[in-house]
């Protein structure tokens, strides 16, 4: 277990590595700097060195060979070095510096994306539970139509059916803003909606595969109740593909969902990253790609850990 | 082929004429905005009219005008066009990239293998619409920055399918014949093992292809990527508004036209899958 543990954690260092590596390229590289995009058509020379030097983006790109510079001194290992202080930049939208921009987000984004997650979790895995005990029955073959039905309605559909139907016109719910708890309901509840399809027909299929495997028949052969038999012994190995699709959507509830931010007004990591790409703020959507990635990472070492603490099967392998 | 047509049921091949309908229409698309083009005119589908705006669905329109007086219909068609130009493209980046590199990783294994894992999990965990943003960003406004973005994001779930399934066949027994029989990896992989896993491109292509159409509708809406063009997204874009003022058949028509290619699709897919690889059953009889 200890072996597998350690194991594990080293893989993390490539990849981490890759994350910055990949991050610095498309930002950095291919990117470079947004001098001309955030000043505008009529930047003149001075205001666009101005804008390099203040940002950094003046020093070379990988090492410094220049005479009176550090070695380190370029724009990787600044960025790298940065990172590792937990120094994210500095916005150009906002002129603070990007961890602070980021701090005031995260809060409203969980606010939007954790009741998503629960409740839409909850849900789609109880209709799949019903699912699975009615298997082939009229129930199941219509929830898995309307899965299939709703799954491909576009997710900004949703958005904007729902705000201009439920809002707009049934007056139910308030149009925008985020004064108080009313104000999140209408976009959970659209959150939740949008991705119900795509989640009920995943744990539909997690849960079926668990319940053709033998020792469900034996239990059913020994008088077990179908509900005590799904309930007790099927849900329970079936959680395991159930938790690691859970566990893909956390990162997501940090970065926040973008188009239900930005429709309803909630000043959370979503908005944040709508405007940064709007005014070209390449230092905020810089820190949020790679703290996200850094974040998902982390999120799937501790569910991989999780699993070979349940599953022994998995620490030899 | 024949036996794959037996295969599916009514409904993919419903779904599959459907599909053909709208590349019909998207060729037609296609061509109207080549002629004009040659011609160095504006497009039908730009003019603007004054005095036709916000004409609510007739014969002569049948799907209404709307705010520059533009024909709802004709921007639909060119919207297909975009759509169709978006998925074809992005699966052309994705997929060969993941089925060579997956190819690669379950052939090889070892150190070869550890590279293409990397790879993916590096790709992969970047949170993924940003990064998609942030490719088109930098790679600039217009369609190339949309195919690389989502072209290079989703090679990665081509790749693990693939490479999940070249490594089943690794160690059967045409492939260890044919080592003996002395062929070079490369044929073995590309000629042997290849043909035996394609079905899993063609369940790639069909699960791909809406979700890129779905991603260039989020993109195009948010305003970046495409700019003169009426894609489905712009579409939306332009119509929400008016939706506010009691103008329905623009907003109605994109959408509708958005969910049903999305929808005969994955409806494909599942066929596809079904008929294809019983490993991968979506449905459970």
């Amino acid at each position: 277990m200890l072996r597998y543990i350690a194991r594990r954690i080293l893989e993390l260092i490539p990849t981490t590595f890759g994350i910055i590596i990949l991050t610095f390229v498309l930002f950095h590289v291919v990117g470079g700097s947004p001098a001309e995009v955030v000043l505008g058509k009529n930047a003149t020379k001075e205001s666009i060195a101005a804008f390099n030097k203040k940002y950094g983006y003046d020093k070379p790109l990988l090492v410094n060979t220049r005479p009176a510079e550090s070695f380190f001194d370029s724009q990787f290992f600044n960025f790298v070095g940065n990172l590792a202080k937990g120094e994210l930049g500095v916005s150009t939208e906002y002129d603070e510096p990007v961890a602070d921009v980021l701090k005031r987000g995260v809060g409203p984004s969980l606010t939007l994306t954790v009741p998503i997650l629960i409740g839409g979790t909850i849900i789609a895995l109880s209709l799949a539970l019903v699912c699975a005990a009615f298997r082939g029955g009229f129930w199941d073959k219509a929830t898995l139509v309307a899965s299939t039905v709703l799954m491909s309605v576009n997710y900004v559909v949703w958005v904007l059916a729902g705000q201009f139907i439920l809002a707009y016109k049934c007056g139910l719910f308030p149009i925008w803003g985020y004064e108080s708890a009313v104000y999140l309901v209408l976009p959970v509840l659209i959150g939740v909606f949008s991705s119900l399809g795509a989640d009920v027909r995943f744990f539909r299929t997690a849960v079926l595969d668990e319940i053709y495997k033998p020792y469900v028949r034996t239990a059913q052969a020994k008088g077990l109740s179908r509900v005590r038999i799904l309930v007790k012994h099927v849900l329970r190995n079936a959680l395991i593909p159930v938790v690691t699709y859970i566990s893909l959507a956390i990162p997501h509830l940090f970065t926040g969902s973008l188009l239900l931010e930005s429709f309803f007004g909630i000043p959370g990591l979503g908005n944040v990253s709508i405007n940064a790409i709007h005014s070209s703020d390449m230092a905020v959507v810089r820190a949020i790609v790679v703290l996200g990635a850094l974040l998902y990472q982390f999120v799937n070492l501790v569910t991989d850990l999780a699993y070979a603490w349940l599953d022994p099967r998995v620490r030899l392998g | 082929m024949k036996s794959l047509w037996s295969r599916l049921g009514w409904g993919a091949r419903i779904a599959l004429g459907v599909i053909i309908a709208y590349f019909a229409v998207a060729v037609y698309g296609e061509v109207n905005y080549r002629m004009a083009k040659a011609r160095d005119v504006t497009p039908s589908y730009n003019v603007v009219h004054e005095e036709l705006r916000y004409q609510p669905p007739s014969l002569a329109h049948p799907l209404g005008t709307d705010n520059l007086g533009r024909d709802v219909t004709q921007r639909l068609v060119q919207g297909a066009r975009i759509a169709f130009h978006v998925g074809i493209m992005t699966s052309l980046i994705a997929i060969p990239l993941g089925v060579v590199l997956g190819l690669l990783g379950g052939y090889f294994g070892g150190k070869v293998d550890s590279l293409v894992v990397w790879l993916c999990a590096t790709v992969a965990s970047m949170p993924g619409l940003l990064f998609i943003l942030a490719i088109s960003m930098v790679v600039g406004q217009g369609l190339l920055g949309i195919y690389m973005g989502i072209g290079l994001t989703t090679w990665v779930g081509v790749c693990r399918t693939i490479r999940a399934e070249v490594m089943k066949h690794r160690d059967r027994a045409y492939v260890q014949a044919a080592r003996v029989l002395g062929y070079s990896h490369m044929r073995i992989m590309f000629r042997h093992i290849l043909p035996n896993v394609a079905h899993i491109i063609l369940i790639q292509f069909s699960i791909r292809f809406p979700s890129a159409v779905a991603t260039e509708v989020f993109i195009s809406f948010l305003g970046i990527g495409v700019q003169g063009e009426p894609s489905w997204g712009i579409m939306i874009n332009n119509a929400r508004l008016r939706l506010w003022q009691g103008v329905w058949w623009e907003m109605t028509a994109v959408t509708m036209a958005i969910f049903v290619l999305v929808l005969v699709f994955n409806h494909l897919a599942d066929a596809l899958r079904d008929a294809l690889d019983p490993a991968l059953r979506s449905e459970r009889a």
